[in-house]
């Protein structure tokens, strides 16, 4: 890779900004992933993105390690480094010093409201990212009947997903997908 | 270690560095499919270092701080604990397994990637994926649809935004922040 230190510092920035954008969680965070690393920057295909969501699902540990994956794809070792530090470090900083002044205000009326303003936005993110990922990774009628039955399944049992993930991979193993 | 950072001495014991670091280190062992029903486990039933509520309520903190949730929940409960060097004992221990786990899935994707048993493998486990998130939104929206309010307006708006229109999420935040905040602040008036 050419550059070495100008990507470091791409990745720090974007994946630093993108946390501290995304209200709610890793889940909230992969539109804007997939619009930096796919149609902006052209890091990976559409199909190596849906693959590193669905290998961070897959792999024990939260699935905001998906910038590991992704960091390492662009830059390396150092690229796996400095996504991971980015997306995890300034906003655990900033939550220590937000958890302590919350602490402060927890029956204050426009705290009430701020929450309940916040919350939604956190749900429709997380709503985006199951339409990009969608988008991604179904790309024939088995695949979406995949994802049917699996969001059916973890919506109305309390099935381990990791069974779910299994079923979908042997699924995909026969070449029928 | 400032005082104020630690709980009365009434409470619990308070868990040192070491066993900030190990507790988190042992939670991500364990974390197959989510940390948090483990996270959940070690620290209200076998450490008991937090109250069920106590728990509650530092999660749903962290539910709509920025960024990754359960990573600012190591932050925020080190830091209670022990300061900010409880938070960096508690948040390494925390990280150092899934970033080795993903370093070397990192390096295994790269490597055998296009391997056609891999390629379909992974070909059937996305679309698996992609439907794990849909149940989550629809289980967090679920409530929100409920009742009447801005809140449907405001999941749907934020999804279409980002998700449909692809527009950039600073300017989508810029707007969907003051808005969604504003009609709470009208429709609790």
């Amino acid at each position: 890779m050419k550059g070495d230190g100008d990507i470091l510092l791409v990745l720090a920035v974007q994946f630093a900004i993108m946390a501290l954008l995304a209200l709610g969680g890793a889940n909230a965070v992969v539109p804007e992933m997939h619009r930096q690393a796919v149609e902006l920057r052209g890091w990976m295909s559409e199909r190596e993105f849906a693959d590193m969501f669905a290998i961070s699902q897959a792999a024990p540990g939260p699935n905001v390690m998906m910038v590991t994956l992704i960091g390492y794809h662009v830059a390396g070792v150092a690229g796996a480094v400095v996504a991971t530090f980015a997306m995890c470090g300034p906003t655990a900083i900033l939550a220590q010093f937000l958890g302590r002044a919350w602490d402060g205000f927890k029956d204050a009326p426009w705290r009430i409201v701020v929450q309940a303003g916040l919350v939604p936005i956190s749900v429709g993110l997380v709503g985006a990212s199951a339409i990009v990922l969608t988008r991604a990774s179904d790309h024939s009628w088995l695949a979406v009947v995949i994802t049917v039955a699996t969001a059916a399944v973890a919506y109305w049992t309390r099935w381990n997903p990791l069974w779910l993930i299994g079923i979908a991979g042997l699924a995909g193993l026969t070449g029928w997908v | 270690m400032p005082e104020t950072n630690i709980r009365s001495a009434a409470g619990p014991p308070i868990p040192t560095h070491a066993e900030l670091f190990l507790a988190f280190f042992k939670i991500t062992l364990s974390g197959f499919g989510g940390t948090l029903p483990w996270t959940r486990r070690m620290f209200v039933e076998e450490k008991r270092w937090l109250t069920a509520q106590e728990f509650n309520d530092v999660y749903a903190l962290c539910q709509f701080l920025p960024g990754p949730n359960i990573v600012n929940l190591t932050a925020v409960f080190g830091s209670r604990m022990r300061g900010p060097t409880g938070a960096l004992a508690a948040w390494s221990g925390f990280l150092l397994v899934p970033f080795c786990v993903m370093l070397a899935a990192a390096v295994l994707y790269d490597r055998y990637g296009e391997v056609e048993s891999v390629r379909r493998v992974l070909t059937g486990i996305a679309p698996a994926a992609a439907g794990l998130i849909i149940a989550t939104v629809a289980k967090m929206a679920a409530p929100m649809f409920r009742k009447l309010g801005p809140a449907p307006f405001v999941v749907v708006a934020t999804a279409v935004a980002i998700g449909l229109m692809r527009w950039p999420l600073l300017w989508v935040m810029l707007t969907m922040v003051p808005a969604s905040i504003g009609l709470a602040w009208w429709v609790r008036r």
